[in-house]
């Protein structure tokens, strides 16, 4: 910290003076490195300054210019989060499906939504589990992490994997849910319809969570609105606002998918971190619910128009246009743009948004007027994914670089200009 | 007694209160861990956590005041263990009777948390003076609801006519329990819930661990403290937790077993001392393990203004009542 010149006398006047209060990158509060240099009065916080780019990997400058086909990529846009992996691949199958012209059989699409609500499931528990460490809660942090174990096991038994579940490939899916494997899944929803009433009574009805998150980090649906957020952080603030209705894809039509939020608990949304849970916890029902009307009226068929690999990559590399793919992560909207060329087998352009990119913003508001022990679970409550959201890094010569509206605009233009010619 | 006798007695209780600090610690560590559905470290882990301390580095931070934040270690430590020299002991009285009282102890117990504070403002880190301006807020919201505890004991002794009254060998040898009337019983339960209530925050333990708030402030005021030194905290720290136990056992539940078994002499010594032990272990276990476990960190302003002027209020009641007790029923 850089004291102010006259805040020598630290016992007293430390509480009048304006401190500077680095977060970050590297602290117990923040999973992945981000950083937060708040200004902090006493113990209220009265301006941030929020710095990105640390986890920066150039995912999609490996996709593009290195010579990748359309496979390969699409395992490492699984890779570009642990916890939305495969958030970020049925985005981008979408992408690529639109672009290519590429038609999925109904049951590949209903078995790519039984894995992204599982998915779902698990990001929510894990969130929840790290919401009560911020807490200094760790007793609910090891229980919900417990019976968290029970849907990342039933995820290896339907993909191979805990995590990074490879299933969805272009023009459908890898990998059938065969009638041995139904029993399983639904004694996992048994499991968890027993268990969410328990859950939301120790998040919920506990005084101490209460008394730490009621009030704490507001968003107001007006700003949540005007800061575009997404997600449980805009569903929390009272806004009905899920890719899953509002644009349905895959076979999510079928299910009539509706945007929780605290209302639907009797509470009236107020924006706040207990409103987060709320809507989280809620959210486990619902992938529930979907699940199993998955399950129920799983389509008979074929689980990928492309069972051969050559040809679906003979296919992609005729290919030519460009196509969008969204997807309801568990954090909110992401969104993969891919433009694809004619005889080139990787894509000329290819532009991921993660949902935390579109959540940064809250924070501002959030962080207003709050004291320095919200630190941790208002940094927490968007549920930051800071590898997904850190796109774009300028170091040059050695030093960072800031580009703004203006010179990406510019950009843009010039990029245009030259790809005409 | 003879100076060596006391001195050779005084080597035996440090040593032997380092070691039940250092073993509670682990079996504090175990349960905890067992309540939360996990297997948890070995019961010697913090005599291996100690050791491996020992043998680190000591880093002193540039920026810190170097002879303040190395001396309030040891500081911290001398407090805490001199403090065990005035607590009884089960069947045995303190070691160093009648060289000081309760008030001496209040200080005692007090002076490893200003230690702790001292030592983060000095280390030059903002976590560090952040945790030691929440410490200070703690001393100031907790020491006054166990000073009215003690002054309410006390003071029913004295009007038991009983001296000296502020010594906790008094205390223990005298259990109130049986000498109030019905008012006297609830009064001394409140001051027990207050004492109980007070003793995770005088030790700083969830859900008064704010100043050490790992996840808000990454340790606080111990956040530069390193080797040698952090160990000579974690010492102090396990020492000060029986101490504070054996306060509540002094007070509350000095009760032995060897007159109720018919055991007397050097067999119903080792049976009261291994009640007192047990007894100071049940304390603990009711007052530190369960409440942390249980419980959510709260927040400065919580603690200062909502919490404290609860339990001021119940201590407060409890020696009214005691009070009333003695007008009423004389």
């Amino acid at each position: 910290m850089e004291r102010n010149p006259e805040g020598e006398n630290l016992e007293y006047g430390a509480l009048e003076e304006v401190f500077e209060v680095p977060i970050g990158p590297i602290h117990p509060a923040l999973k992945e490195p981000i950083r937060f240099t708040f200004q902090v009065r006493g113990e209220r916080i009265v301006d941030v300054q929020i710095r990105t780019g640390f986890a920066h990997r150039g995912i999609e400058f490996m996709g593009m210019r290195q010579g990748r086909n359309l496979i390969q990529i699409l395992y490492l846009s699984e890779r570009i989060c642990g916890i939305c992996s495969v958030s970020h691949p049925i985005a981008f199958t979408q992408a690529v499906e639109r672009a290519a012209g590429i038609e999925v059989p109904p049951r590949a699409q209903y078995i790519r939504v039984i894995i992204s609500e599982l998915e779902r499931i698990h990001s929510h528990l894990l969130w929840a589990g790290v919401a009560a460490h911020e807490l200094g809660f760790d007793t609910l942090l090891h229980l919900t992490w417990r019976v968290r174990e029970k849907v990342l096991d039933i995820l290896e038994e339907l993909t191979g994997n805990r995590i990074n579940y490879a299933i969805p490939i272009f023009g459908g899916v890898r990998r059938d849910i065969t009638p041995e494997q139904y029993p399983r899944v639904w004694e996992a929803i048994r499991y968890y319809r027993g268990l969410l009433e328990e859950l939301l009574d120790a998040f919920l009805r506990d005084p101490t969570v209460e008394a730490r998150t009621r009030g704490v980090g507001i968003l107001e649906p007006k700003e949540a609105e005007e800061l575009c957020a997404v997600g449980p952080t805009a569903r929390a603030s009272g806004l009905r606002k899920d890719v899953r209705q509002d644009r349905p894809y895959l076979a999510y039509s079928d299910f009539e998918v509706k945007a929780i939020t605290p209302a639907d608990y009797g509470l009236t949304p107020v924006g706040d971190v207990y409103d987060k849970i709320v809507v989280r916890l809620l959210e486990v029902g619902q992938s529930l619910d979907i699940i199993e009307k998955a399950l129920e009226n799983m389509p008979e068929g074929e689980i990928t128009s492309f069972p051969k690999i050559p040809a679906l990559l003979a296919h992609l590399k005729k290919a030519e246009g460009e196509g969008l793919g969204w997807h309801e992560a568990p954090r909110g909207e992401v969104i993969h743009y891919v433009r694809l060329v004619s005889g080139e087998e990787s894509p000329l352009i290819w532009k991921v948004k993660a949902p935390t990119y579109s959540n940064l913003l809250s924070w501002y508001p959030m962080f207003e007027d709050q004291e320095v022990a919200d630190i941790p679970i208002i940094a927490a409550c968007i549920d930051p994914c800071i590898c997904c959201m850190d796109r774009v890094y300028i170091v040059r010569n050695g030093k960072e670089e800031t580009w703004t509206k203006e010179e990406l605009l510019r950009l843009s233009w010039e990029k245009t200009r030259r790809m005409r010619r | 007694m003879s100076g060596w006798a006391i001195f050779g007695q005084a080597v035996v209780v440090l040593v032997g209160g380092g070691l039940v600090g250092l073993f509670y610690r682990g079996v504090d560590r175990k349960i905890a861990a067992r309540m939360q559905a996990r297997i948890g470290p070995p019961l010697r882990q913090p005599f291996l956590d100690l050791g491996k301390l020992l043998v680190k580095e000591t880093v002193i931070p540039k920026t810190a005041v170097a002879w303040l934040f190395s001396a309030m270690p040891f500081l911290a430590v001398l407090a805490s263990f001199t403090a065990l020299l005035y607590l009884p002991l089960g069947p045995f009285g303190p070691v160093l009777e009648g060289h000081g009282d309760a008030i001496l102890v209040l200080y005692l117990l007090a002076i490893p948390a200003l230690a702790m504070a001292l030592g983060g403002f000095a280390s030059g880190s903002p976590l560090g003076v952040v945790g030691a301006q929440r410490e200070l807020v703690m001393l100031m919201s907790y020491e006054f609801p166990l000073a009215v505890v003690l002054v309410a004991v006390a003071w029913r002794l004295s009007e038991l006519g009983l001296a000296p009254a502020f010594s906790l060998g008094t205390m223990a040898q005298n259990p109130l329990w049986g000498a109030v009337g019905p008012l006297g019983i609830i009064g001394l339960a409140l001051l027990l819930v207050s004492l109980l209530v007070v003793t995770p925050a005088e030790l700083a333990k969830i859900p008064f661990d704010i100043p050490e708030a790992e996840t808000e402030i990454a340790g606080g005021l111990m956040v530069e403290y390193s080797g040698t030194y952090l160990a000579l905290f974690y010492l102090a720290d396990a020492v000060r937790t029986v101490v504070m136990a054996g306060l509540v056992v002094a007070l509350f539940i000095p009760y032995g077993l060897a007159g109720r078994l018919g055991l007397s002499g050097a067999v119903g010594d080792v049976v009261d001392l291994a009640f007192w032990l047990f007894k100071v272990l049940l304390v603990m276990v009711v007052a530190v393990t369960t409440v942390r476990v249980g419980m959510a960190r709260l927040k400065v302003d919580q603690i200062a203004r909502g919490f404290w002027l609860r339990i001021t209020a119940v201590a407060l009641s409890g020696l009214l009542l005691l009070v009333l007790d003695k007008v009423v029923m004389g």
